[in-house]
């Protein structure tokens, strides 16, 4: 069927918190055309390079279809009844606490809702956290220890307004690209400041104006100095103070703070003290580098503090803005996705919240304490005190810091259930049942961004096979275990008003989560919800919180806390001399399950990599493409070595993608310690110590396939390509017989082989052939191997007779990597184009190329392109 | 004075030495023997002749009109008696007796029939000449043969004879056809293209004898007892330099009449050249060291010095519309590292031969496009330790730098 005729769908993109709106419309193979919304505020028609290439990520290959009960195909009924009499044996046997559900941020906020109720409400236990533990609990305690609930102050409107924008631990030319676009834009036509905070230099810096390369982790001194010398300046605001509590011990507390630990020079510091204290419109963006801390929470405090202080808080272009990695954080958030929160942003330790909820609900059995926090939880599930979990779309064999631990605590469960969209992920292959969910394009909802609006996801595709919605197959459950009636829900709209009219009753208690306006909303209405800020009350809608100094707080008043310097729990020694930093790429997100389905997004940076200093690198003897073995008490991973003055001395960066199934050896938080900020439980996965070592295999490879291909060896990472796969290889100890081997690798028993060998060398190269057409090929040799992958990779299904040179023809440029996701354009050509054409600036490259003119995510490489070439001619 | 020249035999290497005396002017008075009725033409080129693909017109390079536009007293059929060097004079059979101040032997070689029983039948011939030529091209559909050796020529005379339909076995002593120039695997490859076309090979065989009746050939039996049917034998299994005049005459004579390295004999007034000839202990086959050799024995007779120095052997052929190469020295060995690549289903075999940093040998089959450009590898004893990845692929390939990625990242 072709989609051209039918009309466009308006939805959200399920990835990073900006949420942005996307008009979707089916292609008529399986895939959807995907443009920007112009109408949606969050993004005004932008899009990134992820968000663009979502079209490629919907086609149902690996798609769980059905549900599965210890690896055979099951009905519904059958299923539904197995995990609810798990769960209620589990109850009876050993307590509600004995269950747990494992969640996610890609729920939407009617999943979350039931998945909240089914929990706290019924099975009785508040052990229910969601993955937002990996990346926003620390703020949530920082906003609810300041302001008294977890409230964002500001909209996405003041990064436009302000004059100083602060990039604190945040990433957000790759991480929340369309946020920086419109940030770049807004510079470009206002002349705003930018000051990025950041141990390692990242695209983000490359516009920037100041870049403080901070140690890790010391975040809370240079904010405390900030705080003291906005003080000594004069810049406290006397009349906002009066809103607030504990100034004169937090700044007491920074006084006594040593700001040296920051390892910045004075000036520096002066200078972004002074920018910061002389810019009235100025909004600190904070994210992972803040969040992911054994002094998470403190940071953010340390942050809130200065905006308290100065009364720089929820005023148009000025205020602390937390951006979130997931696409409905915020929604789980709000509905009390975590173990230490009710719905509603209320309270569940507070008796008054929890009757209220009680009674709404009229729920049978409510816990009194907070449950497990996602670290702790997968630790009860290790020593066997949980004995039924239930992990919905997130993969925490991968994700968890310590994540072999985790990965063995899941298996040794007595049951675990896994709803998911695919049975291939590291932790699904762990499930004793398989649900099959319905996946983001087929799914209708809401999801809350990272500047509390509210928006509508939309079904676009219908649901392959058995799979169904999340609040279905959990209300289903729910059902399943006596509780009909708590459960009736029919449509997700019917879910979205008794979560909304809940949230009047938070509103009556004085919360700010109230959207009790949106509680008599029809189906009609409900479908065409445009994008909504909350609060939406009779009183008031949308808007900024606390420039009228009115908090949350059981007193009013917005909370000041005295907080000190904490270095990283692990401390570097002669043992563990690196700190191991870990975080996103551009076009990837989170352990690829989505992504790594788009050949455009795989083709950015192919395998899972660690960035080390060259100086570093010189004393490992390590040189570029080298792999490297890097090992913490946790456990060891190999990953590809990327030499660059990007991280600094004694610091090294790995991403956090890759997975059993994409680079078993790559699964970074296997080797992070589990170590948790006291407050909010959000681990420190940014400040491992680690060894890094020199990994000397026997031989490397590169294999392209037009079929999956199945490595086995102590290094391998493979990537989706339009012609197929691609992946690089390494082992110790090389095959004996390299065709048998490749065969094997290719799964072609009888397929024509063409060899090239030099023995002696280690140099062997194996092309497969079917009436002349290329289906697979290997390049071994005994160091990293050198060809050109890009043109390689995209030759499967063509006729390429001298595919085993590992080279273009003459006649024929090699495009090199992708750069420009959006247009598909190589880093050669960009460079040729460069040299030839003389092109001066990103602009003129946009111009030639296209690259760079969509989504703009990979602007700022292509300006460090740019630099290079300029920096190579004057030096010669 | 006018000097006089006589030249016993013509052919590929005299007639080019010919070629370089007149281009540069030499005032000779030349006389030519030649024991065929004719003149020269290009003997690499019967194979074309007996496929058919050519005349014999189109192979001659010297004509009758060639070399009376030069003056050259021709003496075509008549074959020497004798050579008496005190009295610098050659005797013809028909007793002419033509005296010369200096004389060059270019007698070539004769096929060696091996001396099975029967050998002597009618219809056992060699590949040597047009008549043996024109013998091949009498046959056709329907017709047998037998071709005794799997070297170049045994193998052009199978494929030829089979182009007209003839059922031809060929049987090679050898492991593999071609041994001297290909390897066991590329002699596999050229043995199944040649099956391919219908031709029987036999590899590690024995010929006990030929079978006659009425005195002619009817069959060639191995010694295993199977009996080849034949119409027709051909034995291509090697070449002799014919001698037997200069050993008469008193020169010295290995193998083949010893040459020094200006291609005097051991008389300073007689020179020899081309496949009679034998120098530092080598005899000669192929046509590129004869027109070396051509060279300076033109010069020597010039009166220049000059000095032939035999270079590595680099054959390029095409046997039966199969391509091959091969240089140097491909034995194998402890000291020498082979690079390999096979694609069976395009019908191609490289394999480099590298001691050291440095290429020895190569036998190519199938695409032989790079031949020239390892031959040359071979004879400047290249260091290739900066190409050797991409050696195997070629000039194109080895040669040219290219933009390679170590790894999958960019940036």
């Amino acid at each position: 069927m072709d989609g051209s005729g039918l009309p466009e769908v308006k939805s959200t993109c399920p990835y990073c918190g900006v949420g942005c709106g996307v008009l979707l419309r089916p292609d008529g193979e399986g895939g959807l055309d995907v443009r920007g919304d112009p109408d949606h505020p969050a993004n005004l028609g932008r899009l990134c390079s992820k968000g663009s290439a979502l079209g490629e990520t919907v086609g149902l290959a690996g798609r769980l279809s059905a549900p599965m009960v210890n690896g055979a195909e099951a009905s519904w009924d059958d299923a539904l009844a197995l995990v609810a009499q798990k769960f209620s044996d589990t109850i009876r046997d050993h307590g509600p606490d004995a269950a747990a559900f494992y969640v996610s941020g890609q729920l939407l906020t009617e999943d979350y809702y039931v998945a909240n109720k089914l929990m706290k409400g019924f099975i009785g236990s508040a052990n229910i956290d969601t993955n937002s533990r990996l990346c926003m609990a620390s703020t949530v305690a920082g906003h609810k220890r300041a302001f008294g609930t977890d409230t964002v102050p500001q909209t996405y409107e003041d990064l436009e307004e302000a004059d100083l924008v602060v990039l604190v631990g945040s990433n957000l030319a790759w991480c929340h690209p369309v946020l920086y676009q419109r940030l770049l834009a807004a510079r470009k036509a206002r002349g705003a400041k930018i000051v990025v905070i950041d141990p390692r230099r990242t695209a983000s810096c490359d516009g920037a104006d100041m870049h403080l390369r901070l140690a890790p982790g010391s975040d809370v001194a240079l904010f405390n100095r900030l705080l003291t010398e906005l003080y000594e300046g004069g810049a406290i605001d006397k009349a906002y103070l009066q809103h607030t509590s504990g100034f004169d011990d937090a700044l007491t507390k920074a006084f006594a703070d040593d700001v040296t630990v920051t390892g910045l020079p004075e000036a520096d510091i002066k200078a972004f003290c002074k920018l910061w204290m002389g810019t009235e419109k100025v909004v600190t963006v904070f994210s992972q580098g803040v969040n992911q801390s054994s002094s998470g929470s403190d940071k953010v405090n340390a942050i809130l503090n200065c905006h308290l202080a100065t009364g720089r808080v929820g005023k148009r272009g000025c205020g602390p803005l937390s951006v979130t990695g997931q696409p409905n954080a915020m929604g789980g958030r709000e509905v009390g996705g975590l173990a230490n929160m009710l719905a509603c942003h209320l309270d569940l330790e507070n008796a008054d919240h929890r009757a209220a909820v009680r009674d709404f609900w009229n729920a049978p059995q409510m816990p009194e304490a907070a449950g497990l926090k996602a670290v702790d939880m997968f630790k009860a599930v290790g020593e066997g005190k949980i004995k039924a979990l239930w992990i919905i779309h997130t993969n925490p064999a991968v994700s968890m810091p310590d994540a072999d631990a985790v990965r063995d605590a899941i298996a040794g469960c007595d049951f675990v259930v896994v709803s998911d969209i695919t049975g291939q992920t590291d932790t699904a292959r762990l499930a004793h049942v398989l649900l099959p969910a319905s996946a983001w394009a087929e799914k209708s909802g809401t999801v809350t961004n990272s500047d509390r609006t509210i928006s509508r996801q939309r079904a676009v595709l219908s649901a392959p096979g058995q799979c169904r919605p999340d609040w279905e197959i959990l209300s289903e459950v729910g059902k399943h275990m006596g509780w009909a009636e708590a459960f009736d829900y029919e449509t997700p709209a019917e879910i979205f008003r008794e979560y909304a009219a809940l949230s009047g009753i938070a509103g009556g208690f004085g919360r700010d989560f109230d959207i009790s306006g949106l509680s008599d909303l029809d189906d009609t209405g409900y479908d065409a919800l445009e994008p909504t800020r909350w609060p939406v009350t009779k009183a008031r809608q949308g808007g900024r919180f606390f420039e009228d100094g009115a908090f949350f707080t059981p007193d009013g008043k917005g909370r000041f806390l005295a907080v000190q310097y904490r270095a990283p729990a692990a401390k570097t020694g002669p043992r563990y001399p690196f700190r191991l930093n870990t975080g996103r790429i551009r076009d990837q997100w989170h352990t690829m399950t989505r992504t790594a389905l788009s050949p455009r997004l795989s083709a950015h940076l192919a395998e899972p990599f660690v960035d080390l200093h060259p100086a570093d690198a010189a004393e490992l003897c390590v040189e570029a493409a080298d792999l490297l073995r890097l090992r913490t008490p946790q456990g060891t991973a190999i990953l590809r070595a990327r030499i660059t003055e990007d991280v600094q001395r004694g610091q090294v960066f790995a991403p956090m993608h890759w997975t059993g199934e994409t680079a078993p050896s790559a699964r970074i938080d296997a080797i992070v310690a589990p170590v948790v900020d006291p407050v909010s439980g959000q681990p420190e996965s940014k400040a491992s110590v680690v060894a890094v070592e020199r990994l000397d295999a026997a031989w490397y490879g590169f294999a392209i396939s037009a079929g999956d291909l199945t490595p086995d060896c102590a290094y391998w990472a493979r990537a989706r390509t339009r012609a197929g796969w691609r992946a690089e290889l390494a082992g110790m100890t090389a095959p004996e017989d390299w065709e048998a081997e490749a065969r094997r690798l290719f799964g072609l028993p009888d397929a024509e082989v063409t060899v090239m060998q030099d023995a002696a060398r280690g140099d062997v190269r194996l092309a497969f052939h079917q009436d002349g057409v290329l289906l697979a090929a290997l390049f071994v040799a005994k160091t990293p191997v050198a060809v050109m992958r890009d043109y390689l990779a995209a030759r499967p299904g063509e006729v390429v007779p001298d595919i085993l040179t590992g080279r273009t023809p003459a006649d024929r440029p090699d495009p090199g990597p992708v750069l420009c996701s959006c247009f598909g354009v190589g880093v050669n050509t960009i460079l040729t184009a460069i040299e030839t054409d003389g092109l001066m600036s990103v602009e003129a490259v946009g111009a030639a190329l296209n690259a760079g003119t969509n989504c703009g995510s990979c602007r700022p490489e292509i300006a460090a392109l740019l630099q290079g070439i300029r920096q190579k001619e004057a030096a010669e | 004075m006018t000097q006089r020249l006589v030249i016993i035999g013509v052919g590929m290497a005299s007639g080019r030495m010919l070629e370089h005396l007149c281009d540069e002017g030499a005032d000779w008075d030349v006389t030519l023997f030649n024991a065929e009725p004719r003149g020269c033409y290009n003997r690499i080129m019967l194979s074309p002749v007996l496929a058919g693909e050519k005349t014999y017109e189109q192979i001659v390079t010297h004509d009758a009109d060639w070399y009376e536009a030069r003056g050259v007293d021709c003496r075509f059929g008549q074959r020497v008696a004798q050579i008496d060097r005190s009295a610098r004079v050659v005797v013809a059979e028909n007793g002419d007796r033509v005296p010369y101040d200096k004389l060059v032997i270019a007698t070539g070689s004769s096929p060696f029939i091996i001396p099975l029983p029967g050998h002597d039948l009618e219809g056992v011939i060699a590949y040597r000449d047009l008549e043996d030529t024109q013998r091949m091209m009498t046959l056709g559909a329907g017709k047998r043969a037998v071709v005794i050796g799997g070297g170049v020529l045994g193998l052009e005379a199978a494929a030829g004879m089979a182009a007209r339909g003839v059922d031809v076995t060929v049987v090679h002593l050898m492991g593999h056809l071609m041994e001297r120039q290909l390897d066991a695997e590329a002699g596999a490859l050229l043995r199944k293209a040649l099956v391919a076309k219908g031709i029987k090979v036999l590899v590690s065989t024995n010929s006990k004898e030929i079978v006659g009746k009425d005195g002619h050939v009817t069959a060639l039996r191995l010694d295993n007892g199977t009996e080849l049917p034949c119409d027709l034998l051909v034995m291509a299994v090697g070449i002799r330099p014919n001698i037997a005049l200069a050993q008469a005459a008193g020169l010295d004579c290995g193998r083949g009449v010893t040459v020094a390295d200006d291609m005097t004999t051991s008389d300073a007034d007689v020179l020899a050249l081309g496949e009679c000839v034998e120098h530092r202990g080598a005899l000669f086959g192929l046509v590129a060291p004869l027109y070396d050799q051509a060279r300076v024995a033109a010069d020597t007779l010039m009166g220049r010095a000059a000095v032939y120095a035999p270079k590595d052997v680099s054959t390029k052929l095409k046997v039966t519309g199969c391509d091959l190469f091969s240089a140097g020295d491909f034995a194998s060995s402890d000291a020498r590292e082979d690079i390999l690549l096979r694609d069976p289903a395009r019908s191609i075999y490289k394999r480099l031969v590298l001691e050291g940093d440095r290429v020895v040998g190569a036998v190519m089959y199938g695409d032989t496009a790079d031949g020239p450009w390892i031959y040359s590898l071979i004879k400047d004893g290249t260091d290739v330790s900066a190409m050797r990845a991409a050696l195997i692929f070629g000039p194109s390939y080895a040669e040219a730098p290219a933009p390679l990625s170590r790894c999958s990242l960019a940036g």
